[in-house]
């Protein structure tokens, strides 16, 4: 094995010459754009993901230039290794598509239609998928399945109704971190993810259990009902941390950082794994040293107001008034209590509650 | 030269005639036309005792919602002021605590909510974002004002009247 063997497959009849031992999906990925297909389980990081969401099913028209017979089911992309002359359709094949819509009505069967409420909304993967491949509306006439509430500590908000069972948050702990306190408990319709006697998760590098939740079901309770992700200015920014790279997103509003995560690519994946620290203690921009905007898909509701690349006018009423300011008439301040000057939402722990206002 | 429409016309600059001069003639027909309006239908009302009636899709002034049990439909999404073109909305939100589960729907609520009326171009799309039915445009002018300070309206403006503890209040809205 001195020589790395390269297999040429064609997907969507865009071909590529790849190592032998890749997926399908990966192969897929370096192709990049709408040939990709989407993932809900499958993390490239993480070892032994994928397999279980089964969303990026795909088509094998032609098996191998040794044995071109079509594989007879739709396979996980995720799972399945390439070979030499294969040939994939995703989104050029009708199966795949409509397979995929009944994939994300089964994700979607029990998960809540918490949009509004949830954190995660406007960098959910599910909701992408469900609006690029699913159906509008459900057959399911039934109670959707809830769950006894588990609290695991004072960083991550656990959601249970809104989990998918990927498993990205086991690995996570399995693979970053020195014990793992949580996975998924009991079978069915009832497998939960929970610490089985109540613990808090409190690893140094926990947190980055929030960023590969592809759903809301774990999410910053630091940043919980603070602001909307799409409200926020995503700025790159690093710190010179001892335990990780330090290399984050801040999520600024003004001068507040709300939050703090990881970078991710344009597949929804981490860049640098970053620590605990970084991700819930360091709240201050004076903290982190601002490297620039994040650069954000266009078609994200991330990216709403945020503009690129535009000319502003020059202002000429100081220039033209002897270096003086427009009156001011109205401080919208000293009326509006939202964004109050003084008052940092973002500095309170956990969520703000009634009290947090009165006072 | 050339005409632009087909409706141009050259002007006349002949000299006046005799009943031109005397400027009279011209006078009594401007008057007459005048006259001709006595018998013609007003399109004036006599506002405020009169008032016409709304269109059934007029938008007016924004109401917040609330629940069959009087609780706050609103869970501050954020889709009204993502949705909003003149970036009038705002608002803060908050964890809902046990002792308020009566007040608000949803376990995150709006703790503030305001919108900018001087910014506010009542084109409703907020209303059309909203998923929980929480705002609604009404069938009320926003009263005018002399100070710029009056049209930011928070929550205690915009909320509807609570059926039950605000009973009189609310007929008072409805405007019964």
């Amino acid at each position: 094995m001195s020589e790395q063997q390269f297999f040429k497959v064609i997907i969507d009849n865009v071909s590529i010459d790849v190592p032998a031992g890749t997926t399908i999906l990966e192969a897929a990925r370096k192709i990049g754009g709408d040939v990709a297909p989407p993932a809900m389980c499958f993390y490239s990081k993480l070892k032994g993901s994928g397999g279980k969401c089964r969303t990026c099913l795909v088509e094998v028209s032609k098996g191998s230039e040794k044995d071109p017979r079509p594989m007879p089911k739709l396979v996980a992309s995720c799972r399945t290794t390439v070979m030499d002359g294969m040939e994939v359709k995703n989104i050029t094949s009708s199966k795949v598509t409509d397979a995929r819509a009944g994939v994300v009505e089964f994700l979607l069967l029990n998960h809540p239609l918490d949009c509004p409420i949830c954190d995660q909304a406007g960098e959910c993967h599910l909701q992408d998928l469900s609006y690029e491949h699913g159906k509008a509306g459900t057959r399911y006439e039934f109670q959707r399945r809830t769950f006894k509430k588990h609290n695991l500590g004072p960083y991550i908000q656990l959601h249970m109704t809104r989990c998918i069972l990927c498993y990205r948050c086991v690995y996570t702990a399995d693979q970053l971190t020195n014990s793992r306190s949580h996975g998924v408990l009991d079978r069915g319709d009832h497998a939960e993810i929970a610490t089985f006697i109540e613990n808090n998760l409190e690893n140094d590098f926990i947190g980055n259990v929030i960023d590969v939740c592809p759903v809301g079901a774990l999410t910053d309770k630091t940043f919980r009902f603070k602001n909307r992700v799409w409200f926020l200015k995503p700025l790159d920014a690093h710190r010179d941390c001892p335990k990780c790279t330090g290399k984050v997103t801040l999520w600024n509003r003004g001068d507040e950082v709300f939050r703090v995560t990881a970078r991710k690519d344009e597949w929804g994946e981490v860049e640098d794994w970053i620590c605990n620290e970084c991700r819930f203690d360091k709240k201050k921009t004076s903290d982190w040293v601002i490297e620039g905007p994040r650069n954000i898909s266009r078609h994200s509701v991330i990216s709403q107001g945020h503009y690129v690349n535009t000319i502003t006018s020059q202002e000429t009423f100081e220039a033209v008034n002897e270096g003086r300011q427009p009156k001011l008439l109205f401080d919208i301040h000293s009326k509006s209590d939202v964004n109050k000057t003084g008052v940092s939402l973002s500095l309170i722990d956990g969520p703000a509650v009634s009290t947090d206002f009165t006072s | 030269m050339q005409s632009l429409t087909s409706r141009a016309k050259a002007v006349e600059r002949s000299p006046m005639t005799f009943l031109e001069q005397l400027y009279l003639w011209n006078i009594l027909k401007g008057m007459f036309i005048t006259f001709l309006h006595i018998f013609k239908k007003q399109p004036t009302i006599r506002y405020p005792e009169q008032k016409r009636e709304f269109s059934r899709v007029f938008r007016g002034l924004h109401v917040l919602n609330r629940d069959s049990e009087g609780r706050e439909n609103c869970t501050a999404c954020g889709l009204c002021a993502v949705a909003c073109p003149a970036e009038a909305i705002t608002m803060e939100a908050a964890e809902r605590l046990d002792s308020e589960k009566h007040l608000y729907r949803e376990e995150k609520y709006a703790a503030k909510y305001e919108i900018n009326m001087l910014r506010c171009i009542f084109c409703g799309l907020c209303e059309e974002a909203c998923p929980k039915d929480a705002i609604y445009l009404s069938e009320t002018f926003t009263p005018a004002d002399f100070a710029r300070k009056n049209f930011i309206y928070n929550k205690s403006d915009l909320l509807i009247p609570h059926r039950i503890n605000q009973a009189e209040e609310l007929s008072a809205a409805k405007g019964l």
